[in-house]
């Protein structure tokens, strides 16, 4: 696995989560295992239906009803998420993990001020110094280039554009100072201009304050530009991990290369993109062999029969191909 | 515009009424598109780029009739669009068909895909029974589906699928024009490369004349002949996809190019982050309305409205920037 370090801040351990349904279990995650170093930016990205989603709600105990972990560990600063109350849970989702969502308005209380809820937050996290709140709060909104932080601590959130409510939004995760933030899809709903500024502030975040992020998103683009390790989602499992650097100088699994070569560029003109035949599997039944398979131009006899693992490729780079089977170390 | 020109759009001005003041007591008018003026070439892609607020939405509603321009014409192929009588709309509307980023709100739920594509042919054209299942066979075989999904309903597809089934129904009447609105915003990356090629494929089978409409700056290049990047209303620069992509000439068009997430971690390119939002267009700046946001901003934007400047053929921008650029150009040619 990587390096000897310091201990990581999430370690994530053969995770399953699987969701009953009529037809069967559908088995969302099957056996992830990732570590996030504390002070970086880990990026997940997929398609619809990788499980990137459930995966990030599992580091907050909120995998939706009727969806269980159904094996695996998630380890927090050293203790296992997965073993702990409800309590436990609620209070280390207010205190030392946040999450931002796609959507702000699924996160700010229409019936209150940003104030009022950005206050609630701070006092609710530390109650011992009451009248540092309003400073902190205003040099927090400030922090996150928010025009006029005062006035916008009177505001609604229907006052705010998507750009302020995203921030807003950001804002409150990070009220409470936690050690860990899970990002889904930050920035989706942007503008692309606002989508740049949004993102250079999750980066000057972890820069000035040492933020930790795990950042959840279908884009490949916004990855390579924020994230320090990286890993690719398909089916519930990892298909090739690595840094953003290694992966996208030269992605390893026919996955990753697939995606990279389907999006636009100018350069490619108007010849057609390169395609991923088929679509995204099905997620019920016992996963014999790689998923990727049916849509892998390479498909080897024995990708049918085997479920290949991440293997080492040198560096940091890990990748779960076949193609890398005798390969191993030292390329 | 060299060739032969399918669209003329001339002096558009499209207003909606949206309401203002406590519990919308105050009615209001804001100008969405203000004397907008674009042309399309027949069988090329003019691609409409810009953020939420630019009117990309509103011009393809117009094209379409969806709304009422207050002032301006749409010329067809010649012909004033917008002063059509109802019946003789509908048979302009054979020629110009819309396809929307969501498939699955604009197929029917209740209909299984085979009358979805039959609709239109049923409509307009007088086929036997046996004539109309073997059009819809092959329909859906030109946008790569088999005859079986006849018999699904909508909710049986896979986004990608839903899309193909809107684009056959599309052109099932041979139109002339599509009108694409974000037909692939809502597919995932491999998807949508399936959808771009078959746009690509249909278009020279076709002839079809394209007006493809996206906030990807990245997916406009790669699909355009053409490009038209709006702001707030107005066309702020047009040209060549070519001469666009090798050289940007509005600061917007340079900000939304250096916005756009790149794949590749050390493509070390600057980056321009413009500060604040898009203004309201109920309330849009004086002078250039790119203004408040301009890197590059001058005393003389914010009061003088900057014209167009054409940089080289057919390709021009609005930006007082121009101006200074043409006038040093003449200095020199003086000294």
């Amino acid at each position: 696995m990587s390096p000897a370090s310091a201990q990581p801040l999430l370690a994530i351990d053969d995770l399953h989560i699987s969701f009953p349904t009529p037809r069967g279990e559908l088995r969302a995650v099957r056996g992830i295992s990732f570590q996030v170093e504390p002070g970086e930016i880990f990026g997940i990205v997929g398609e619809s239906g990788c499980g990137k989603t459930v995966t990030g709600r599992s580091i907050l105990g909120l995998v939706p009803q009727p969806g269980r972990i159904s094996g695996g560990r998630i380890m927090f600063q050293g203790s296992d998420l997965t073993a702990m109350s409800q309590a436990e849970l609620r209070h280390l989702r207010g205190n030392r993990i946040a999450m931002i969502f796609q959507d702000p308005s699924a996160a700010l209380n229409p019936l209150f001020t940003i104030g009022q809820q950005l206050l609630g937050i701070m006092k609710r996290h530390d109650p011992g110094k009451r009248a540092g709140h309003l400073d902190a709060a205003v040099s927090l909104l400030a922090d996150l280039g928010l025009p006029q932080p005062e006035s916008l601590l009177d505001s609604y959130p229907h006052q705010l554009s998507g750009g302020m409510q995203q921030r807003a939004m950001i804002a409150m995760a990070l009220a409470a100072e936690p050690d860990l933030i899970v990002a889904d899809e930050p920035t989706t709903a942007l503008d692309v201009t606002i989508q740049a500024q949004i993102l250079d502030l999750l980066v000057a975040l972890k820069e000035k304050r040492g933020v930790t992020i795990v950042f959840i998103t279908h884009d490949l683009g916004v990855v390579a530009e924020t994230c320090d390790h990286v890993a690719v989602f398909y089916l519930g499992q990892i298909v090739e991990q690595g840094t953003a650097r290694e992966i996208f100088k030269a992605p390893r699994h026919p996955y990753t290369q697939g995606l990279l070569a389907a999006l636009p560029s100018p350069d490619a003109g108007q010849d057609a993109l390169k395609v991923i035949p088929g679509s995204v599997g099905d997620m019920v039944g016992d996963g014999v062999g790689c998923a990727f398979a049916p849509r892998c131009e390479f498909r080897m006899p024995h990708c049918d029969r085997q479920t290949p693992t991440l293997m080492p490729l040198g560096g940091q780079q890990q990748a779960a191909c076949f193609l890398y089977d005798e390969i191993g170390e030292g390329t | 515009m060299s060739g032969d020109t399918l669209i003329d759009i001339r002096g558009l001005t499209v207003e909606y009424k949206t309401s203002a003041g406590l519990l919308g007591s105050r009615s209001q008018r804001t100008r969405v598109l203000e004397d907008f003026s674009l042309q399309l070439e027949r069988g090329a892609t003019l691609g409409v780029v810009g953020e939420s607020g630019c009117g990309k939405s509103t011009l393809a509603n117009s094209m379409m009739r969806f709304v009422e321009p207050i002032a301006g014409q749409i010329f067809f192929e010649g012909r004033d669009i917008l002063a059509l009588d109802r019946r003789e709309l509908r048979g302009q509307r054979r020629q110009m068909q819309i396809v929307f980023q969501n498939p699955f709100s604009s197929l029917n739920p209740r209909l299984r895909v085979k009358t979805i594509v039959a609709e239109p042919l049923i409509t307009h054209l007088d086929l036997t029974p046996a004539q109309l299942e073997e059009r819809i066979i092959e329909l859906l075989s030109e946008v790569g589906l088999n005859e079986a999904f006849m018999r699904r309903f909508p909710h049986e597809l896979s986004g990608g699928q839903a899309q193909r089934v809107a684009l056959a129904r599309a052109v099932a009447l041979n139109p002339k024009l599509l009108i694409l609105d974000e037909p692939t915003s809502a597919l995932d990356v491999s998807v949508q490369a399936q959808i771009v090629n078959l746009l690509g494929k249909l278009q020279r089978d076709h002839q079809l004349t394209y007006l493809f409409i996206s906030h990807s700056l990245a997916l406009v290049q790669h699909i355009s002949d053409y490009i038209a990047v709006l702001y707030l209303g107005e066309v702020v620069e047009y040209g060549r996809q070519a001469d666009i992509t090798r050289a940007p000439r509005h600061p917007y068009t340079r900000a939304l190019f250096s916005s756009t997430p790149q794949p590749d971690p050390e493509s070390g390119r600057e980056r321009i982050i413009l500060e604040g939002t898009v203004p309201s267009p109920k309330d849009p700046p004086g002078g250039c309305r790119f203004h408040t946001r301009c890197p590059q901003v001058m005393e003389l934007c914010r009061h003088k409205k900057p014209k167009a400047h054409a940089t080289e053929a057919g390709h021009w921008a609005t930006c007082h920037l121009l101006d200074a650029e043409l006038e040093s150009l003449q200095g020199v040619d003086a000294s």
